[in-house]
């Protein structure tokens, strides 16, 4: 499954730690919730880049406190149809105000990018290779957004206040 | 009528050229059919019995002339030549090629129109009042409203994968034409005691398998705050409501469980940590929507004019005149209701020559403007007294001036088991029997105001339970038998109709509705006492007696 970060194919530098394997001290993890949760103090002393994997519908306030220890969340999509991880990240970034990335993981097509960017995502791992090298074209189809959201892209609504204020300073 | 700028086309020709995308990787096999019919869904593209069924968006029912020719063409290259005007305001074609859907949808966004989030487990197409605008006593035209929300709903980053659809409508009117009650978000505009205008919010409407009627959210929500409180409940449905099972997953079914209190709660405080944010309007940004909406010039006319005294001695069109003309906020002018219910026809097709001859006559006698209602009809808004003769002579030879608005043969159906995957049973037929039942006007009119409304299947798309009289249509042993209640309404009485017996096989329907007309006739205390009232007065019992005796 390719990992797109910062619009290309990268090299995934994260393993993905299986439920019952033993945390290793090296090397960058990523750590389902649940054994984040029990090793909480272990996991944070770790000089490694540490990440986790947060289902959607477990409550984000069990994982704010840890925020600013964490080098990756990944929010997962069981199907492409679950839309909650969009929710999660949106509060994750324009809420609690993680800068660190932000993943999705799971059944992610190319059809999510342009939702997955909006919502703060910003790293992809992607399903299909296809869909992984069409991100870049994909993820600039379109121009126009109607609403606002933290990716600080301006809305159709203040494009057109801007047109008006530029169209008045001219007359 | 709202006019798109570049922004708004841009945004619909990106997304017509990301559809081409995706249907040339369902062609070529890249999609497969479960990965593609979400995204088609939410292109309105339906895999029914027989071929692609496509649905156009008609946001808040209102089109141009120059919009509805373009239906018509749509109907006449790529599908048989005719279209199906829906509850939703919306229209549907049914015989569509898909690896011609794009072009058709290039040759709509031409002239602004789209398929977006028609269908599909997304924020669907805003309803309104199709007298919005045009409505003595309204409060404000709604479509303003419905046009920021429909800005804000369209290809939303967090709200596209919800866990089922989500209905917006929204009136401004005392008399609520837009069925607010039985959708997900009702929107109710009005004036606080201080005369400020704003919303009443209510949530948790719906019908399908499990009928509610929507719950009040919040009595007084200033316009400034409606993006994002609709946010914050969009946002507590998202997260929490039911995904594992698709007949539970309606917000009417959260809210139910939660109980409104608990949900309101819920919605309060996703709304103050949301705090002002980037959704809060301003003035400025609400008046620059405003300022897109272009009204008629409208000229100083008679009440009566000459022409309209002259007519009123031809009893026909004084008949079409009483049933299908509504007062206008502009003395001089009328709304007139076209009728798609013609008799032995089935309720909301028209040809893609009658959409033409109807953007013709909007074009003279309606100032470019067509309405479309959730009953299925056709309006003209703004039509000038003194031509109504010549316009009803017109829309007669079209055969859209049935004087049957309102009344018993002004039947909503889905499209039932002729079309549709889903049903259980036909329903266009006992809507066609229905109307030859009561062919006879004079009957009509002696009857009254009676909405009856028919669903295939118990998604309900016909709107069963809140006609007067609902027909639901069930499988039985590989059979169609009906239920039938009585006494449901969607206006701002909204109530749910109450089942008068044991459903009844496809040959005894119509029986069935006549002996509860007759029913109706006999017992009501007055001429004037309407249908629902009498139900509403006297309960099922006594009708159920009557209909079921010799049964």
């Amino acid at each position: 499954m390719p990992l797109v970060k910062d619009g290309k194919i990268t090299n995934d530098a994260f393993v993905h730690l299986a439920e019952d394997a033993e945390i290793p001290s090296e090397g960058a993890i990523l750590v389902p919730a649940g054994r984040f949760l029990e090793n909480t103090e272990a996991l944070s002393q770790r000089t490694s880049p540490t990440g986790v994997i947060w289902p959607n519908n477990r409550d984000l306030d069990d994982l704010v406190p840890w925020l600013a220890k964490l080098a990756v969340v990944a929010l997962v999509f069981p199907t492409f149809r679950d839309g909650r991880a969009y929710s999660q990240a949106r509060l994750l970034r324009e809420r609690h105000g993680y800068r660190g990335e932000l993943r999705a993981t799971g059944q992610v097509l190319r059809d999510q990018f342009v939702f997955m960017l909006r919502a703060g995502f910003d790293a992809f791992e992607v399903k299909k290779s296809s869909d992984a090298v069409a991100f870049a074209n994909t993820a600039s189809r379109y121009t126009v957004f109607y609403q606002p959201t933290g990716d600080g892209r301006a809305t159709a609504l203040h494009q057109r206040m801007q047109q008006r204020h530029s169209e008045s300073a001219r007359s | 009528m709202y006019a798109y700028d570049e922004i708004d086309r841009t945004l619909i020709n990106e997304r017509v050229s990301e559809f081409r995308d995706q249907v040339k990787r369902r062609l070529s096999g890249e999609l497969t059919e479960d990965e593609f019919k979400s995204l088609r869904l939410m292109n309105g593209v339906y895999l029914q019995l027989h071929a692609y069924m496509f649905r156009v968006a008609i946001p808040y029912g209102t089109l141009s002339a120059e919009q509805l020719r373009r239906m018509a063409h749509i109907a006449r290259r790529y599908d048989r030549g005719y279209g199906h005007f829906t509850t939703r305001q919306n229209i549907q074609y049914n015989w569509i090629k898909l690896a011609e859907l794009p072009d058709a949808l290039a040759d709509l966004a031409e002239v602004g129109i789209h398929a977006m989030q028609t269908s599909g487990n997304c924020t669907r197409s805003i309803t309104a009042d199709q007298w919005a605008g045009v409505a003595p006593g309204e409060v404000e035209d709604p479509r303003i409203w419905a046009e920021l929300l429909r800005q804000y709903s369209t290809l939303h980053p967090e709200f596209s994968f919800l866990p089922r659809k989500f209905k917006f409508a929204i009136t401004a009117s005392e008399h609520d034409r837009a069925a607010i009650k039985v959708h997900d978000i009702g929107l109710r505009l009005h004036k606080n005691a201080q005369g400020e205008t704003g919303f009443e919010v209510l949530v948790g409407g719906g019908l399908g398998r499990t009928p509610f009627i929507g719950k009040t959210i919040k009595e007084f929500l200033p316009g400034r705050d409606l993006l994002s409180y609709v946010e914050a409940i969009l946002r507590v449905y998202n997260q929490y409501g039911r995904r594992d099972n698709i007949y539970k997953a309606r917000i009417k079914i959260l809210v139910h469980e939660l109980g409104i209190e608990k949900f309101a709660k819920e919605v309060e405080e996703e709304w103050s940590q949301m705090g002002d944010s980037a959704l809060t309007l301003d003035d400025a940004m609400v008046e620059d929507i405003r300022s897109r909406f272009t009204y008629p010039a409208y000229e100083k006319l008679p009440h009566m004019p000459e022409e309209l005294k002259k007519a009123a001695h031809d009893p026909q069109f004084e008949e079409w005149r009483r049933n299908s003309v509504a007062a206008h906020k502009v003395p001089g002018y009328a709304i007139v209701t076209l009728s798609l219910k013609p008799i032995g026809g089935p309720p909301g097709d028209a040809t893609a020559d009658q959409m033409d001859a109807i953007a013709d006559l909007a074009d003279k006698y309606s100032f470019g403007e067509i309405r479309v209602g959730h009953e299925q009809n056709l309006v003209l808004p703004n039509v000038a007294r003194r031509d109504l003769p010549a316009l009803w002579r017109a829309l007669d030879k079209i055969g859209v001036a049935t004087p049957n608005i309102n009344l018993v043969t002004d039947i909503i159906a889905c499209p039932g088991l002729d079309y549709c995957s889903l049903a259980n049973a036909r329903s266009i037929p006992i809507a066609q029997e229905l109307t030859r039942r009561f062919a006879n006007h004079d009957t009509a009119n002696l009857i009254g105001r009676l909405h009856v409304n028919i669903s295939g299947c118990i998604n309900a798309c016909g709107h069963h339970h809140v006609g007067h009289i609902g027909i639901l249509g069930v499988e039985k042993n590989g059979e169609e038998f009906y239920q039938i209640t009585i006494g449901g309404r969607a206006d701002e009485n909204a109530v749910v109709g109450t089942l008068i017996g044991p459903s009844v096989p496809y040959d005894d329907v119509a029986n069935i509705i006549e002996d509860i007309v007759e029913a109706y006739l006999a017992l009501r205390s007055r001429p004037d006492e309407l249908f629902v009232d009498t139900v509403k007065r006297l309960g099922v019992e006594p009708f159920k007696e009557r209909v079921y005796a010799t049964r």
